[in-house]
């Protein structure tokens, strides 16, 4: 069933993540949500709204503010076959759990040789808002995806956001979804059916042909933007969505830039050992006969977030920047 | 000489004049956050003023504090300029922190003001380890560090508690115990007292009523003197309540905390009116006294506006200052392809 045949719904982001909460949840006893807020607050940012009425407290818990302690307990309920949603206020807290998310649940799987495996959920928004400053304001997925053992998808729209988060309940391995408190209110059309997105399939989100704009998460909206600049001066780019950043559709990455022979990377994080830097490096390594251009990235300027509004827009990739690069990559006109 | 409960006027005068000042800063703060001057995430201490004032004024001048992210007052109780606190907030150039920190990052290393931390419980270990960088010095200052009462569930609280005693660190915990995490009660993720959390690692506890702030500065003037003598680290558990919501984004109650439940605090326990009443009564204030002393206060406050107001937004060239601290000439420190 292709997706323009199946019902569909408006909502938002924030709706689709809760319908795809309630619906695993309805479906799987093993199934809970953990965290701070997300019982009787309806969860910081709304997100797991009415599921505590619908749920009991039993499946929806209010954590106290123990990062390290709640992922940790979460995760020794994954090894016993529980399938823990644990909601991170964001990301930027979950730091203080990586311990447990790196030296547990990553590894897992692999020191025990498969007897025990960690079918958990990590999730929260990623990334900047609006003038949060330094420690409220960071990309986190390259903490996740550099220990072989997590898996992270990033959804970029209310559809993806139902469909990744529904497949990562459900995947045996741990699966960070990391969402974008900017997206919580982006609306669009749902499936109302059981809609689960297999992990590792990327998505064209703009077919064009001449560059290809390569990104995940909420940059996919700021990659949007720019083709759409570009195409006022007549060029027409193909825009890549990941949506899953490990497991990494290296088919779909190296179809787009054999079509267009020019690559750039679009990210919220840092360059250093950021996800562009991985994807360069595949481009090079599998498809360096098909290029015309180096691969390019567009990332976040390499200091923490500064608050101030005017600093804060300078360090953030923005659609000017990758519009820029587009250009620098098609050696037509000016620097990025 | 003229006392109002075993305090003397002129100090309980200063006391009343620093929490409006506290009080009128925040109120403005609020309106300035309303119509976009001030952006992020703003955490205001409206109610709260009595422990910033009673708990930091007794310190000395070279004495630190630490704190976390709703800590505009107690910046401004360290000595911090109500103007360079007021342009932080706007993001502006001649802010204590020239815009980069924000409403959450308030630091003035001159003052003894060690920041304005925003992840819940960071600042614990740290305000141990100033605590410890006095004591390897053989200095004779304390450190004073402010935590919420939901921080007290970090897991870092205990460590940096069992340390401080094992080296007997120069450090006074003060837990600002205003019943709430954004909307969880205290109760609800803690089946122990507050009193109860810091006897494990042999810290004492002690608990002071922060609405009284001429209580609170005569507990924290004895402390602070017998943590200067060597008594080793302290807990205490100041109690007290949030007159508005968590931050400004959100709801002042709801169905963490009934209306009901705020408005009496609001009435019963405001931390202003409590010493302005005992004022009046003891005949050492009158209502032209008052008024006096909020128009000074608010005019303090319109200048710091003003002054921030003016103040030119950072230079873009500024972007990659202070990244770092060293730069290096023979590696490349950014790799963006922008910084150089
Ligand atoms: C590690 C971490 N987790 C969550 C948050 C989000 N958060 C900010 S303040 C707060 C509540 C803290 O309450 P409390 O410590 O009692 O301080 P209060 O706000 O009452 O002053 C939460 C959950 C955070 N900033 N850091
Ligand atoms: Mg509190």
């Amino acid at each position: 069933m292709s997706a323009s045949e199946r019902k569909s719904t408006e909502m938002t982001y924030r709706e689709a993540l809760n319908a795809a909460m309630v619906q695993e949840m309805e479906r799987d006893d093993a199934v809970f949500l953990m965290g701070e807020e997300v019982a009787e607050y309806d969860g910081a940012y709304k997100v797991s709204r009415g599921m505590l009425a619908r749920f009991g407290d039993r499946r929806v818990v209010d954590s106290p503010i123990s990062e390290l302690g709640f992922a940790g307990l979460c995760v020794g309920a994954a090894m016993t076959g529980l399938r823990p949603i644990c909601e991170f206020m964001t990301f930027n807290f979950s730091i203080l759990a990586l311990d447990q998310v790196i030296n547990s649940a990553a590894k897992m799987a692999y020191m025990t040789n498969g007897q025990i495996n960690v079918p958990i959920v990590f999730r929260g928004p990623t990334g900047a808002a609006l003038q949060l400053a330094a420690q409220h304001s960071q990309a986190c997925e390259t903490y996740y995806v550099h220990a072989p053992g997590v898996k992270l998808v990033t959804p970029a729209t209310p559809a993806d956001a139902k469909g990744l988060l529904a497949a990562a309940v459900r995947d045996d391995d741990p699966v960070a979804v990391m969402e974008g408190e900017l997206l919580y209110n982006v609306k669009g059309e749902v499936p109302d059916d059981e809609y689960v997105i297999p992990l590792g399939v990327a998505d064209l989100k703009r077919s064009g042909g001449d560059v290809s704009i390569v990104t995940h998460g909420k940059m996919v909206h700021v990659a949007l933007q720019a083709a759409g600049k570009l195409a006022r001066e007549g060029i027409e780019a193909d825009v890549l969505d990941l949506r899953s950043v490990r497991p990494l559709d290296v088919q779909a990455i190296l179809e787009t830039a054999a079509r267009t022979n020019r690559v750039v990377y679009v990210e919220e994080g840092w360059p250093f050992a950021g996800v562009g830097a991985q994807i360069v490096a595949l481009v090079q390594e599998e498809a360096f006969d098909d290029l015309d251009a180096p691969v390019l990235r567009v990332t976040q300027a390499d200091v923490p977030m500064p608050y101030a509004k005017n600093l804060e827009a300078l360090a953030k990739p923005g659609a000017d920047r990758v519009v820029a690069a587009c250009k620098r990559a098609l050696y037509a006109g000016e620097e990025a | 000489m003229a006392e109002v409960r075993g305090m003397s006027r002129d100090v309980a005068l200063s006391l009343l004049g620093d929490m409006l000042l506290y009080r009128r800063f925040e109120e403005e703060v609020e309106t300035a956050y309303k119509i976009g001057k001030i952006g992020g995430f703003c955490h205001v201490h409206i109610g709260q003023e009595g422990i910033a004032a009673g708990a930091i004024k007794p310190l000395r001048g070279r004495d630190l504090v630490i704190s976390a992210y709703r800590e505009h007052t107690q910046a401004l109780a360290k000595g911090m300029a109500p103007r360079a606190v007021m342009a932080e907030l706007f993001g502006r150039v001649d802010g204590c922190c020239g815009g980069r920190g924000g409403s959450m990052h308030l630091f003035d290393v001159d003052k003894g003001f060690m920041g304005g931390h925003g992840i819940v419980g960071g600042q614990i270990p740290l305000g141990a380890g100033l605590a410890w960088a006095i004591k390897y010095r053989g200095g004779d200052q304390i450190c004073l560090c402010f935590l919420g009462d939901a921080a007290v569930n970090q897991g870092a609280f205990l460590e940096a508690l069992n340390m401080s005693a094992v080296w007997r660190l120069p450090v006074i915990y003060v837990v600002e115990n205003n019943g709430y995490g954004m909307g969880t009660a205290f109760s609800r993720v803690s089946v122990t007292e507050m009193e109860e959390r810091s006897g494990a690692c042999g810290v004492p506890a002690h608990t002071v009523n922060g609405q009284d702030v001429q209580a609170t500065y005569e507990f924290f003037a004895g402390l602070a003197e017998d943590v200067r003598d060597g008594a080793g680290p302290q807990f205490v558990n100041a109690v007290t309540y949030r007159f508005r919501g968590h931050s400004m984004s959100d709801p002042v109650s709801g169905t963490y905390r009934a209306k009901e439940e705020v408005d009496r605090q609001v009435v019963e326990q405001d931390p202003i009116a409590i010493l302005r009443d005992r004022l009046f009564e003891a005949g050492l204030m009158g209502q032209d006294d008052l008024e006096e002393l909020d128009a000074q206060v608010r005019a303090v406050v319109q200048d710091a506006l003003d002054f921030a107001e003016e103040s030119p937004r950072p230079d873009a060239g500024t972007l990659y200052d202070h990244a770092y601290a060293e730069v290096n000439e023979h590696g490349r420190l950014f790799l963006d392809g922008r910084g150089s």
